[in-house]
């Protein structure tokens, strides 16, 4: 059974906000970091309690921390060590492995977020921007409280119009896929693949392959914890748009390469499924939009191109294993929103997420190294993600078309990578053991 | 193509997740693991053959997922020692696929042979680190590969044969 009590509830559900800030935090003493997190503890809530409340509440806070930070809360050394390399080095550390190279390079990130004093991420998400300001108040009170805390950085995060469905600024409808957990509550929605078993994502619980192996030390720190890798990307939404104007004739033509780009038209109607015209109703129904596959349904990429976004980032049939390379996925869109008809601005904006699971090197770094990176993924020859992929001008995308395919040569890079960094996020009782000082 | 001495271009290391990657060569990608076998443990790597052998004729594509083209497997002495030779030509670096090895060796009852070396980590089947730094630990790269066909993937080979069977058939339906 599934600790609903104990695991924080961005594991398993999505707050239903507008608006939310991340806040990344320092602590320059053991007592502070430990005092500080006390004086938060009451309002990090379990899934259990988040379920229980959710027509009420007007804030979802959650805490985590790096491996840096669980040192600085006083965690000894040998449990320390406990923890898996990857962890330990940090995201910055992996840039090569990431792929964060060029102009994605950790050395080109904001926030302080490749330095060792990072040690906590607080979420705050909010129904709206007026309660944001509210809880951000409460919390600068809570932090003034312990001096010895310190605000590294932070970054608001806000839905963008149109508000009835969630998506990003290039568009494209975005939470429709989400791995269901065995022992939840979830049912999984047509075609997504079934109930994963919980110790894909949370630490304590059989996986795929078995019973939980080499947890970190002591379990009570382990038990109920997850990864989460926090990725800043931004989105050069004026780039993206005279890329389709360039390369599409039309309106229609230009959303059509949009849709070949991700696997999914901007609806979020999936290709497989609605291989020539778009299919708004279908993209909006979650018992249909998941219901397809790759190597039976579109093994030439004749709908969906092998190397689109979401047929790299979830090969479905197509991959071997593949229900030991999933994630969850969280976040929200930061910065402003650019109308359709507005010149780009120069503004910063993008997407502020985080991608949950039980083992950062075999799911999310897989993703980033493999799937989204590996030039030759599915034998494409020149080609990463042209969503996520480290862009660099010189790689093409292919879209197999009868009876010859189009190939477009010199993509660029639509997103650039801004920050990032790996955290652990405990379950309640951990929370005040960590708290309490070990 | 001829490889410096390490198994790598100094100027030019990509990182797999495990470290860094050996470099792509016309013969592509690929392994030689040498290692001491448990004595006595002859007769558990040919019955291993065995199973091996049985289970692609049950199913033929057990493998697919490795994209391999060939694997070569060597037993053999120095001293009245007996050693094992493991031989892969792959499309894909080692390192990237590493997990879904292990998971396939694991799932599917051939198991690995390798609990029969010296020196094998016990806990490999929830350890890939350990996994990964056996085989790297054994691993003697090559200073030179040859490839007649230079950088073809498995794939575009299958593909191409697959155009062969197709023309025949062509012609057949022209007779
Ligand atoms: C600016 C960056 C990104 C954008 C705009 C973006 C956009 C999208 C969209 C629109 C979808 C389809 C909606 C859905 O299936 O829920 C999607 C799916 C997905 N994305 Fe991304 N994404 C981004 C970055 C990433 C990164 C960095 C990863 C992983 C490391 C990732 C992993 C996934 C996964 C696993 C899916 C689900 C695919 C499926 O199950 O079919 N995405 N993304």
């Amino acid at each position: 059974m599934l600790d609903l009590d104990d695991i924080q509830y961005i594991l398993l559900n999505r707050a239903p906000a507008r608006a939310g800030r991340y806040e990344f935090l320092s602590f320059h003493s053991a007592a502070a970091g430990r005092a500080w997190l006390s004086a938060m503890l009451e309002q990090v809530q379990s899934v259990a309690a988040m379920r229980a409340s959710i027509a009420d509440e007007k804030r979802w806070v959650t805490l985590a921390f790096t491996w840096h930070g669980l040192r600085a809360l006083g965690v000894d050394e040998a449990s320390l060590a406990t923890f898996p390399e990857e962890f330990r080095q940090g995201m910055a550390a992996r840039a090569a492995i990431l792929g964060d190279t060029g102009a994605n390079h950790p050395d080109h990130w904001v926030g302080d977020l490749t330095r060792p004093e990072l040690h906590a991420i607080v979420l705050l998400f909010t129904r709206d921007v007026a309660d944001r300001a509210r809880y951000q108040e409460e919390h600068a009170g809570t932090r003034a409280d312990f001096p010895d805390t310190e605000l590294l950085s932070a970054i608001d995060v806000e839905a963008i119009p149109p508000f009835d469905y969630a998506h990003d600024h290039f568009g494209y409808r975005d939470q429709l896929t989400n791995p269901a957990i065995e022992g939840s509550g979830d049912e999984p929605t047509p075609g997504s693949g079934g109930l994963l078993k919980p110790g894909e994502f949370i630490l304590g619980y059989p996986d795929e392959l078995g019973p939980p192996a080499s947890l970190p030390q002591p379990e009570l720190l382990a038990r109920n914890g997850s990864y989460m890798a926090y990725r800043r990307l931004q989105e050069h939404v004026g780039k993206f748009r005279d890329f389709l104007a360039e390369h599409g004739e039309t309106p229609a033509e230009q959303e059509l390469l949009a849709a070949k780009l991700m696997g999914r038209w901007r609806s979020g109607a999936p290709l497989v499924l609605a291989p020539d015209k778009d299919d708004p109703a279908l993209g909006a129904d979650p018992q249909r939009n998941n219901d397809f596959n790759y190597a039976q349904a579109d093994p030439h990429g004749y709908a969906v191109p092998l190397g689109a976004h979401i047929r790299r980032v979830n090969p479905r049939d197509a991959a071997a294993s593949m229900n030991r390379h999933r994630m969850i996925r969280r976040g929200a869109t930061y910065g402003p929103h650019l109308p359709d008809d507005a010149p780009e601005d120069g503004q910063e904006r993008g997407v502020a997420a985080f991608l949950l699971c039980a083992s950062l090197i075999r799911q999310f770094e897989f993703a980033q190294n493999v799937w989204i990176n590996d030039k030759n993924f599915h034998e494409l020859g020149n080609e990463r993600d042209p969503i996520v992929g480290t862009q660099d001008g010189t790689l093409e995308f292919k879209i197999p078309t009868r009876p010859i395919r189009r190939r477009i040569t010199g993509l660029p890079a639509f997103t650039t990578v801004r920050g990032g960094a790996y955290f652990f996020i405990p379950g309640l009782k951990a929370l005040h053991w960590l708290a309490a000082g070990g | 193509m001829a490889i410096p001495e390490g198994g790598f271009f100094p100027d030019d290391v990509e990182y797999g997740r495990y470290g860094p990657i050996f470099p792509k060569t016309p013969a592509c990608y690929g392994f030689t693991i040498v290692a001491k076998i448990i004595p006595g443990r002859e007769e558990v790597f040919r019955e291993h053959g065995r199973t091996l052998e049985k289970a692609i004729k049950e199913q033929p594509h057990l493998l697919a997922p490795l994209q391999l083209h060939y694997l070569r497997w060597v037993l053999f002495e120095i001293e009245g020692a007996t050693y094992f030779m493991y031989q892969g030509i792959f499309d894909t670096d080692f390192d990237k696929y590493t997990e879904d090895a292990v998971d396939l060796f694991s799932q599917s009852g051939i198991s690995t042979v390798f609990e029969n070396l010296e020196g094998f980590p016990a806990d490999w089947k929830t350890n890939p680190a350990a996994f990964v730094e056996f085989v790297r630990a054994h691993h003697r790269p090559s200073f030179l590969e040859y490839g007649e066909y230079p950088y073809v993937s498995a794939d575009e080979i299958k593909k191409s044969l697959r155009v062969k069977f197709l023309l025949s058939d062509i012609l057949d339906q022209m007779q």
